[in-house]
């Protein structure tokens, strides 16, 4: 039961690049909300001196399809000054995981 | 659900989708055009038509739908066709005029498809001649310069020897004079950008302009070529200076296997879609005119001084070999030529090294013994014998030969250019400077044409 939701899930990783400042959590979050994408889990650290923040989301039940959601987000990275990317878990999954 | 993947690992592939480059440079949909086949050119002219608007109708959509979801630029969409030879055999009459005119009327028709599907290139348009000339590949090698002068998009190849059967040197001194001809029948000499002549040549290579659907191939496949010189310079660039070869072939190999896995992944997935066969993934490191994707650049990186210098021919062949390695690691799909591509005109870092006469075609020659492919995209002098240019083919040749791999040839000359001028093409195919041939002749060793017998390798049985 458990891993047939699993699969039903539409899994996409957020990552945040830039310099770290208030409220990108914050926003990166309302956008989502808008969109009706569930946050799964955040993580956040420093790497190469740039802020790093990765979210997976499940977009299953999001008003936009993901390329519409990378267009919104790419918009809200620019306002806020970080480079924010949308990929599919599967790509993740594919390079790191034999 | 926790995020299972760390930073480092979501950073890393953040970087490599962003600012590192990497792409599927082409996804190929080879189409087997046998069933078209009749005896009655109309009817072969509408088989064909209907045959490759029929299967690759959504080629470019479906390409552009799995773009989008993977946010992995598609760069390249483009057909592969059973080699033309074969396909035109059966309508040939024996009349050797009329025979012709059907080889370039084929090839308009074939140039019209592919702009009706927004493809840029369509290959195939050749055969398999290392051992002996049909009366087919006679009349369609002799129509090659006139379907170069009178289409855009169609690419030619023909496979000139193999490992198995030799080099037939009759058809490389033909070839000699069949590429001068292109050169003065197209501008810049540009149709003999889109012609490859190989020694074992691979029947599911993805990538232009050598790219032809093998007669042993299925009806109907997709073939992904990736590419990430961009990708691989970054890690080379990430480790100490001082880091020994054998853990940097490591890195290299540990980049190929994650860039290959990504590759299939969309690849599998353009397939699906169209509702074919995957074929293969061919993971060449295959540079572009952009700065990020020079293959030089890399070798240069390793700590070369300037491509071409000493030492260059043993920094490919770690590098070839590790893209290999880490390719076949990663997929059990693993074809086409797969390793790094070494085109001069497309390869900024190459272009430099050729206009500080640090890289010449000797050299190049060389390189290609470790490569996986050949002489590429090098032009030379307008005025070039054409004993010449199939001595440069037979030197080529043999190396795929005697090594039991492909290489292919494409050569350039350039009409009113001398060695050290510049010619410019434009858009992918780039820019380059004239590379100058030796001045000595080659008349009498070209003109002796036969076969040169296969390598006492090649007899396993």
């Amino acid at each position: 039961m458990i891993n047939k939701k699993i699969k039903e899930k539409d899994l996409a990783i957020i990552t945040v690049i830039g310099k770290d400042r208030t409220g990108i959590v914050a926003q990166v979050s309302q956008a989502l909300f808008e969109e009706g994408a569930n946050i799964e889990d955040i993580s956040q650290t420093i790497m190469e001196g740039n802020f790093v923040m990765a979210m997976l989301v499940d977009i299953k039940s999001a008003k936009k399809d993901i390329k519409a959601l990378r267009v919104k987000l790419e918009k809200l990275g620019e306002k806020i000054g970080q480079v924010i990317q949308i990929q599919s878990e599967k790509i993740f999954e594919s390079m790191h995981r034999v | 659900m926790p995020l299972k993947y760390s930073a480092e690992e979501i950073y890393e592939t953040a970087k490599v989708l962003t600012t590192e480059n990497f792409d599927i440079r082409t996804a190929t949909l080879g189409i087997n055009l046998l069933p078209c086949v009749s005896d009655d050119f109309e009817k072969l002219r509408k088989n064909v038509e209907k045959k490759i608007l029929g299967v690759a109708k959504d080629l470019v959509n479906k390409a552009n739908k799995v773009e989008a979801k993977y946010g992995v630029p598609i760069i390249n969409k483009r057909i592969t066709i059973t080699p033309a030879s074969l396909v035109l055999e059966s309508c040939f009459t024996g009349d050797a005029k009329e025979d012709g005119k059907k080889c370039v009327e084929f090839a308009k028709l074939l140039d019209k498809i592919a702009q009706k599907l927004k493809i840029d290139f369509i290959g195939g348009f050749g055969g398999f001649a290392e051992k002996g000339l049909t009366y087919a590949d006679q009349i369609l090698i002799e129509s090659l310069p006139e379907v170069m002068a009178q289409t855009e998009r169609v690419c030619a190849f023909y496979n000139l020897a193999t490992s198995k059967a030799g080099i037939n040197m009759r058809a490389v001194a033909k070839f000699g004079q069949v590429v001068h001809q292109i050169s003065k029948k197209t501008e810049k000499a540009i149709g003999c950008a889109k012609l490859v002549v190989f020694a074992n040549a691979v029947s599911d290579n993805p990538f232009m302009a050598g790219g032809f659907h093998g007669p042993q191939e299925a009806d109907a496949v997709i073939n992904i070529g990736i590419s990430g010189p961009g990708v691989v310079r970054k890690t080379i660039e990430k480790n100490r200076k001082d880091l020994d070869l054998d853990k940097l072939a490591n890195a290299i190999k540990q980049v190929a296997f994650k860039i290959t896995r990504a590759g299939e992944l969309i690849g599998r997935e353009v397939a699906k879609e169209i509702g074919v066969k995957f074929g293969i993934v061919d993971v060449s490191l295959a540079p572009t005119t952009k700065v990020g994707d020079s293959v030089a650049k890399i070798l240069e990186a390793m700590g070369l001084e300037k491509v071409g210098t000493h030492g260059t021919t043993a920094a490919l062949y770690l590098l070839t070999d590790a893209v290999k390695k880490g390719g076949v690691m990663a997929s059990q799909s693993i074809g086409g030529l797969s390793g790094a591509f070494i085109a001069i005109s497309e390869d900024i870092g190459m272009v430099e090294s050729a206009k500080e006469k640090v890289l010449n075609i000797d050299k190049l020659e060389a390189m290609t013994s470790v490569c996986s492919v050949g002489l590429d995209m090098i032009a030379i002098p307008g005025n070039t014998k054409t004993t010449t240019i199939a001595g440069i083919i037979a030197d080529e040749l043999a190396i795929g030969v005697s090594n039991h791999k492909t290489t292919g040839v494409r050569i350039i000359p350039v009409p009113g250019k001398k060695a050290g001028d510049y010619v410019k093409w434009g858009g992918l195919l780039g820019e380059t400077i004239i590379m100058p041939v030796h001045k000595e002749s080659s008349d009498e060793f070209i003109w002796r044409k036969g076969q040169i017998p296969p390598p006492i390798t090649s007899f396993r049985n």
